[in-house]
């Protein structure tokens, strides 16, 4: 499908934006091995301080990288699935509401105003510019899917009556539901408790039922990173093994989707298990429906294995037969068709194996008293979102950059190598994160440089060395793996244009396909998913808002330990003191 | 639905209901278990180390920017070994986190509530205690000691 004008720049820019941004935030995921390990022992570097950079990391990474690269993949794969133009006025303002919001949280941190990390746990308080980015970004990258996607789906629909909706949709759609049911509650916290008090307008918050409001949040929002990554595994992904290829089963892959409207939301006290004023029984129960998101996790480790031994067969018929032996054939390193892409997938595939296990240690109640908040928590979560998802946005973004662009990749050799050096990488830095963790409680979100791995300082741990050790040269190696998926990213961009710009997907078909119309109805599935989202999360919001919390806090930022008021108080009244307070 | 699928399904569905059991059994039956609410200790604003009998103690760890009070400031104490301690925490300031290192005692300090868990030191040693939730400029040097012996 032909592409022009300010679409193509549109969809272009919504990848290429995201990927630049991510040279920062790398750039402080290598610097923070350095630091905690000691190689730097200091506040800060280049007048970036640890923890400032470390809320870059975890907003450039996962907050803006993630949703503008998604919104821009999505708009692809839904105006590719549809065969519908999208409305440029309606991508204009999405665009200009996620580029201007990010803009405005940017200048906050990179100034020092917001350095509350990417969770932004009251009593600390940002600049008030921090949180209504935030706001602009997520809103913004709503209006696509209300004002283009809908709209097109429903004329789709009309077109074709007897047909359901592409897989590829179905998947867009669902992740989409998700994401704007999960919006409301930290917009709630967002707009009623953290921008009133950043403003001055309220003074005190009760920072318990922030951090209840964010997890509800930002539980369900890792599956917002994941399911792009999904469709992409259920409707790529086998055309990429073969040209013959096929998903295994359409139906198991709209039971998985529908899996996680259902579940993705009930879950979010997991990330609270070690928080007081919450009764646990809340906590076991939001356990229990967190074993019930990892099933579809599971059908599709299953339907994506079943697809590639499906794919890999019918390209080599010899192999009828093999029940393991066919693990050899596929393409691990071809550069023939889109084979190049298999490496991308593979890497953020065994990665994500590694997730999904460490993943239901975490989430596994009372087991999470020994990994919490330690370093094992990073260490897990890069192997997802750095993982899978990063493997598979770098891939397709490589793939939409070549078509909008008119252009074939150039350096494939080098992008085959990138994923293969950072799955190499990643094995040892999450490893160490994990295993450091786990055994001798190393904490994550510390300088831990300056200290606990400072022989000279009174609180020395010499038993974290190793781990320290072990994650600087694995992150070391993912900083370089990087850097290598950079030169082929920007050869292609920077390349002339030789075709005209398209946007297309290889969409596999169904090798097992039935019209599913329960699973197909979505409508009653959203409400399904919002009645047992606010039922499980009733009782633990009114312990945060009543029972557990005797009192509110003042706001606090993070260099005094003296309320934010009093500090601008005693400016006031001697002028001539020193510039203490920023705002 | 293949049969390769439904067993698929179903061993899966057995694995996670097993890992459930699991986890219900070590809570309840091992009492293993995690913070709860709790409304009848109200925050406290200084560290305490009661004593309540021989070898049972109460201790309310205050956390502030950016260091434990365990007992009227001080950052150090001392227990025998054995000892079975009703821990409390809460914070005077802003969110941190509570770990004793090479315990299951695994808190966030929260502005306005409290935090309980009950733990048995039963091996002599130094236990770390580690701030690991981001509290402001002095993170990295919030840590108190424990020494039981
Ligand atoms: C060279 C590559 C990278 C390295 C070496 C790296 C390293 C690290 C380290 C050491 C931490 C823990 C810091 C601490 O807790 O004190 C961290 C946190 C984090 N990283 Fe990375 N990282 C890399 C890439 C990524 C990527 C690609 C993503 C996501 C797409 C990511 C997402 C995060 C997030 C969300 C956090 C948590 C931040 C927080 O606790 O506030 N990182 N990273
Ligand atoms: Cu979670
Ligand atoms: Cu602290």
């Amino acid at each position: 499908m032909r592409v022009e004008g300010a679409i193509r720049f549109i969809i272009l820019s919504e990848i290429v934006f995201p990927i630049v941004l991510l040279i920062f935030g790398i750039y402080h995921g290598v610097m923070q091995v350095l630091y905690r390990a000691g190689f730097i022992k200091a506040e800060s570097f280049l007048g970036i301080d640890y923890y400032q950079g470390l809320t870059l990391h975890g907003v450039i990474n996962v907050i803006v990288f993630t949703t503008i690269f998604i919104v821009g993949f999505s708009n692809a794969l839904v105006m590719y699935a549809l065969k519908k133009p999208l409305r440029e006025k309606v991508q204009w303002i999405a665009w200009a509401m996620m580029i201007g919001g990010t803009l405005m949280a940017a200048w906050a941190m990179f100034t020092g105003r917001a350095t509350v990390l990417y969770t932004f746990y009251p009593p600390l308080i940002a600049h008030w510019t921090f949180y209504l980015g935030a706001v602009l970004l997520v809103l913004g990258s709503l209006v696509p899917f209300f004002f283009d996607w809908i709209p097109n789906a429903i004329a789709w629909k009309r077109e074709n009556p007897d047909q359901k909706i592409p897989l590829a949709v179905f998947g867009t759609f669902v992740n989409f539901i998700l994401w704007t049911i999960m919006i409301v509650p930290v917009a709630v916290e967002i707009l009623f408790q953290l921008l009133p008090l950043s403003l001055g307008l309220v003074d005190e918050i009760n920072p318990l039922l922030a951090r209840t409001l964010f997890w509800f949040f930002g539980h369900p929002v890792v599956y917002f990173w994941l399911l792009p990554a999904y469709v992409a595994l259920y409707t790529i992904l086998p055309k990429i093994v073969s040209e013959k290829g096929k998903l295994y089963s359409d139906p198991a892959a709209r039971l998985a989707f529908v899996l996680f409207l259902i579940f993705s939301l009930p879950v979010g006290l997991h990330h609270q298990f070690t928080d007081p004023g919450i009764t646990n029984t809340w906590k076991l129960i939001h356990a229990l429906f967190t074993f019930g998101v990892a099933l579809p996790s599971m059908i599709t480790a299953f339907t994506v294995a079943a697809s590639l031994e499906y794919s890999v067969k019918v390209e080599h018929p010899e192999l009828k037969d093999s029940k393991f032996y066919w693990w050899a054939f596929l393409p691990y390193f071809k550069m023939e068709g889109l084979k190049w892409l298999f490496p991308f997938f593979f890497s953020g595939l065994i990665l994500f194996f590694i997730g999904g296990i460490t993943g239901i240690i975490n989430a596994s109640y009372n087991v999470n008293l020994v990994v919490h908040n330690t370093a094992y928590v990073p260490g897990h979560f890069h192997t997802t979102v750095g993982g899978l998802v990063l493997m598979v946005f770098f891939g397709m973004a490589l793939y939409m950059i070549a078509k909008l662009k008119g252009t074939d990749v150039k350096f494939k050799g080098l992008a085959m190598i990138s994923p293969y050096l950072w799955l190499a990488g990643q094995m040892i830095f999450s490893n160490a994160m994990m295993i450091g963790g786990l055994l001798e409680g190393w904490p994550r979100r510390t300088n831990s440089g300056l200290t606990y791995l400072n022989p000279d300082s009174p609180f020395y741990r010499p038993d974290w060395e190793g781990y320290a050790l072990f994650s600087v040269i694995g992150g070391v190696i993912m900083g370089i793996a990087f850097l290598i998926y950079l030169v082929p990213f920007f050869a292609t961009l920077l390349a002339p244009s030789t075709k005209e710009s398209t946007i297309e997907f290889p969409f596999a078909e169904a090798y097992h396909d039935e019209p599913a119309p329960l699973l197909n109805n979505l409508r009653t599935w959203t409400v399904a998913a919002i009645v047992l989202a606010v039922l499980s999360y009733i009782p633990p919001l009114y312990d945060a808002a009543v029972r557990g919390v005797f009192f509110k806090s003042p706001a606090y930022i993070e260099k005094f330990p003296v309320p934010l008021k009093q500090l601008q108080q005693s400016k006031k009244e001697e002028p001539s003191g020193q510039e203490v307070v920023r705002r | 639905m293949d049969r390769a699928e439904k067993i698929g399904l179903t061993l899966a569905l057995i694995m996670l209901l097993g890992f459930f059991v699991l986890v219900v059994y070590a809570a309840k039956g091992l009492k293993i278990d995690i913070p709860t609410c709790i409304t009848d200790v109200e925050p406290f604003q200084q560290g305490k180390l009661i004593k309540h009998a021989d070898k049972r103690y109460e201790l309310h760890i205050l956390a502030k920017m950016w260091l434990f009070d365990f007992n009227e400031g001080a950052t150090q104490i001392k227990l025998p070994v054995g000892s079975v301690v009703d821990v409390y925490v809460t914070s005077k300031d802003v969110v941190h986190g509570v770990h004793i290192n090479d315990t299951n005692f695994n808190v966030m300090a929260i502005p306005g509530t409290v935090g309980y868990l009950r733990v048995k030191f039963e091996k002599p040693g130094v236990y770390h205690v580690v701030c690991h939730e981001f509290c402001g400029v002095g993170h990295h040097a919030m840590e108190g000691k424990i020494v039981v012996e």
